[in-house]
This record gives C-alpha cells, structure tokens and sequence, in this order.
C-alpha cells in the first residue's frame, strides 16, 4: 500500500508546484505524401494527419482525467515540409502550411510543427523556397511552428543561411506587426537540431523516425524549487542530490503518460524529452531556482554555474526514470515564458551577453528574446552566428528564438499571450556586424567532427 | 483497475460516509483506508478498486468532485499507477 506522504506528496507536486507534462507530441511522417501536383500532396497530407491524429486530444485528455495529471498540451510534429513539398514544381509553400494549419485545426492540436528545412550544408530547391515562404507563413497560420537547421558540428556552420534567416526573421515580425512580431515566436534557427523532439516551435519529425511516433516533453522548475526549499544552505552535493530525486519523479510521470498514450493509440512510444520547461505562471520559474540556489537574481554572477549545476542533474535524475530519452533535454531559459527571467531582465540583472553564456551549458539556447524592432537584420544575423557557433564547438543542440518587435524599444514590453509570454525588449550590442555577415559562404565543420 | 481516492480538507462528520455511498451504488469496492492528520489537515486516502465499476471513470471522478464540492473538501480519484510510478521503482 503507498504510504500517506507518498501520496500527498504527488497531489501537491501537481497542485501546488505546478508539475505537468507539458506536451505529448505526434510525430508523423509525411514522406508518402510527395506529389508533382500540390495539390495532391496537400490532399494526401491533410488526409494523413487527420487519420492518425483523430484521437490524440481525446486520448490525452482520457489519461489527464484517469491519473490526474493535467496535459498541457497536445501536439503534432511531420516531416520538414521541405522534403515533402519539393516534388511539385509550385514556387510558393504557403498552402502548404495553411494545410498543415488546417489539419492542426480539425484533429484539435495547438500547434503543429515542420514547416522546417535542413540546410546547414547547403539548400536544395525545396529549401529556398520553403525558406522564403516562412514570413508569409507565419502572418497567415495560426498553429504552424517553422525551424531551420543551419549549422550541425558535422557540417560546420551555413553562414548564406544564417545571414538569410536574419532577413526572414525581420520580414516575419513586419508582417505580424499588429501583433508585437508573433510571427517570430514561431520560428527557430537551429544548430545540431534533434529530430524527436517534441517541444515548440522546433519540432519536426526527423527523417530518421518511424512511420508515427509518440514523444512526451514534462515540465517543473516549480517541484525543483520547492524541493530546494528544503534543502536551504546545504551543500552543492545536497543539491544536486535534491534536484536528481525530483526530476526523477518528474520524469516518471513522463514516462507513465508516454507509454499509456502510446499503448491506447497504437503508435510507437519514442522519447521522453528531460526538460525543464517554465511558463509565465508565478511559480514555474527556472530562473527562480537558480535564485533559491542563493543568487539576489537571476543573471548576476554564479548563474552559469548554477543553470549548469541544474541542467546536469535534471539529465542524471532523469535518465533513470525514462526508458528513452532524447529531443532537447535540460533546462530551458525562455526570456517571455519564465517570470523570474523577465523580472531579472527588468531589474538590469540579465542581460543578452548572460544569456549567451549560460547556453554554453543548458538545453538549446537564445530562446524568446525580445530586441528593439530596428535591430539590422545583419545583427540578428550575426546573433545567430554566435548562438550556433557554441552549439558547433560545444557538439550540443543551440537555437535562437528571436522576435525584433517592430516599433518597439528597450525596456518597452511585448504581450504574446498564452504560455508564449511577454517579453521586455533587451538591449542588444550597437555596433554593427554588417561587413561579417555579407562574406556569406560556410564556416568549416570544427576539428573533433573528425571523430571517426 | 485500481485507483487512490484522496479526500484532503477539514475533518467533519459524514466524509467516509459520503464517500463511501458513491462508491457503493458504483459497485466500487473499497481495498484499504487510512486516514491521517497532516499540517492540521485532514488526509483520507482510499485504495480502490474499479474493476466492476458500473459507471464510467469519468462520471465517478466527477460525482466524487461534486460530493467535495458540497462537503466543502478536495476529493479527487487517480489512477493508482500515477503514486507507483513515481515512488516505486
């Protein structure tokens, strides 16, 4: 029989600390869908997702009401649209994320990701012209999550695709001006991009996956910080320690709802992705457990040690809870979705460089900052660069989620709603890096890709 | 199927009766009770199980839910592997 504590413990994890799976995610392979008549593939791609998505809302929520866990979210990632809309000769991708915005619609999923390319060596023809459809993409859909992979360690760094996704990165908040630059907040550039992973807006199917998959992203930087509470003025051993034995059981309910949500609806159970995720929600906070750890705030000097102190044992604790892990897992610093990262930007305590550095040891990277909307496209360019050039060395995962919110200046505030946030416009270096960007061309793969 | 009932709140008359009664019209057999203080709360955990249950687990989540609601008290049915998988290994 579970002993009382046990119990009450779990119900206030999930009560009080907001402990939830964040999203079970769908991948779904579109490859069968290629056609040279668009709109065959497009019919072909609304008919697949929608056939294979029909239960995933019903089924989460069935297991959200049984265990008591709530499911935040329910999702689907597909192919890179690249691949799939490249065998009809259309010019322009748009339609093809309506139909994919579309499908997301009718199945009841609050996003859907893929509108992606793979280019860090080069851009095919589908990639162009998927890359040039992103900005009118992102203005016209509402569900659809876009990514770019720029730079992996194999391959070195696509410095032509870096200084382009500068320019899409500008035209995608003009179009989506009315709304702070939302546009943005659904586009990721990647470096070394995971093909399961199951959080937005980078997630794809990779081309590597099963036909359909189910992968699982858990959440509760408010179970860790609670957990800390406890432990006030302990060692870092104890730490560690108390953080390994949460995110152990985060994990566990991870790897519960994966496998049951994989079993009622017969599709393969693929990863659980060792997250932690914040939301805006008092209580939530990545940042905040790196000031329970005994920092005034969030960004000051200790930071970096602290985040990597967390994200090392968030990965130990977690590894053992979950038969498979994989996508992104660590800790994620998303400026807008994290009070304690907003309020520390606020209060002058982070700034972008801080940022950079402590996604030199956490998962992906420069994820939902807000820039003035007159930064160059050549700056956010380089930005990039910088990001994806700590993913290349590093041999880890990096990303940028950007948004130069038009109109806009430092210390103005941009509301994006939902478990997207808001963001306060950062300040971002003045001097330009015009000449460096314009050289274009490929940064060489580092030494150690030559592992073999 | 075995599921944990958690009634958490302050202790009156009538809980385990009110309980109790639902589950017995739901053919819902009662495994094991204990009951304890906790922080001045009062704690009421109920292994059950579901097995021959005549209704669905949804309307006896939400008929348990309406019973707390009228008691004043949290009452809440989970799915016992939720407490297993987290603190068995």
């Amino acid at each position: 029989m579970l002993k009382p504590f046990e119990v009450i413990e779990t119900i206030k994890m999930i009560q009080e600390e907001n402990l939830d799976i964040r999203t079970i995610t769908m991948g779904i392979s579109l490859r069968d869908c290629c056609h040279s008549d668009g709109n065959v593939s497009r019919k072909k791609i609304y008919d697949k997702i929608t056939r294979y998505a029909a239960n995933l809302v019903k089924v989460g929520e069935d297991i959200e009401k049984e265990y008591g866990i709530p499911i935040i979210n329910k999702r689907i990632s597909v192919t890179p649209i690249s691949l799939i809309a490249e065998s009809s000769d259309e010019e322009d991708y748009v339609k093809f994320a309506e139909i994919l915005d579309s499908a997301a619609e009718t199945v009841g999923v609050n996003f859907i990701g893929g509108f992606s390319a793979l280019v860090h060596k080069g851009y095919t023809v589908g990639d162009r012209k998927l890359i040039n459809s992103i900005p009118a993409a992102l203005s016209t859909t509402k569900k659809v999550c876009s990514s770019v992979n720029v730079a992996t360690t194999k391959a070195g760094i696509n410095m032509d695709a870096v200084r382009e996704m500068g320019q899409v990165i500008k035209k995608a908040a003009e179009l989506t001006a009315d709304s702070g630059g939302l546009g943005c907040a659904k586009l990721v550039v990647f470096a070394n991009v995971p093909e399961d992973n199951p959080f937005m807006a980078g997630a794809f199917h990779g081309i590597g996956e099963p036909e359909c998959v189910i992968n699982v992203g858990v959440s509760g930087p408010g179970a860790v910080k609670c957990a800390l509470e406890k432990v006030k003025g302990a060692d870092f051993g104890t730490v560690s320690e108390t953080i390994k034995k949460t995110a152990f059981k985060i994990t566990r309910m991870g790897q519960l709802v994966a496998q049951e949500a994989s079993k009622r609806l017969g599709v393969q159970f693929g990863i659980v992705d060792l997250s932690l995720a914040p939301t805006p929600a008092i209580g939530d906070s990545v940042a905040h457990i790196l000031e329970e750890m005994g920092l005034e705030k969030c960004g000051t000097h200790g930071t970096t040690a602290a985040l990597a102190l967390l994200n090392d044992a968030v990965k130990k604790g977690g590894t053992m809870a979950s038969s498979y892990v994989g996508g992104l897992s660590g800790a994620f610093i998303p400026v807008s979705e994290d009070a304690g990262m907003i309020d520390a930007v606020v209060q002058g305590a982070l700034s972008i460089d801080k940022l950079e550095a402590m996604t030199c040891v956490c998962s992906v990277g420069l994820d939902m900052i807000v820039v003035p909307g007159n930064t160059s496209a050549e700056t956010i360019s380089a930005i990039i660069a910088d990001e994806v050039a700590i993913g290349v060395i590093n041999n880890k995962t990096t990303a940028v989620r950007i948004i130069p919110a038009p109109g806009k200046n430092i210390g103005d505030m941009v509301e994006f709603g939902g478990l997207l946030g808001s963001g306060p416009v950062m300040k971002i270096n003045e001097f330009n890096s015009e000449e460096f960007i314009k050289r274009g061309g490929r940064i060489p793969a580092p030494i150690h890709s030559l592992r073999n | 199927m075995r599921a944990v009932i958690t009634v958490i709140g302050k202790d009156k008359v009538g809980i385990i009766a009110g309980v109790s009664t639902i589950l017995a019209d739901s053919n819902v057999n009662i495994l094991d009770i204990t009951q304890t203080t906790m922080q001045d709360v009062f704690t009421m955990i109920m292994l059950v199980d579901i097995t021959k249950s005549n209704i669905s687990f949804h309307d006896l989540s939400d008929s348990l839910e309406d019973k707390g609601r009228e008691i004043g008290l949290s009452i809440k049915i989970q799915h016992e592997d939720i407490f297993n998988s987290m603190h068995r290994i």
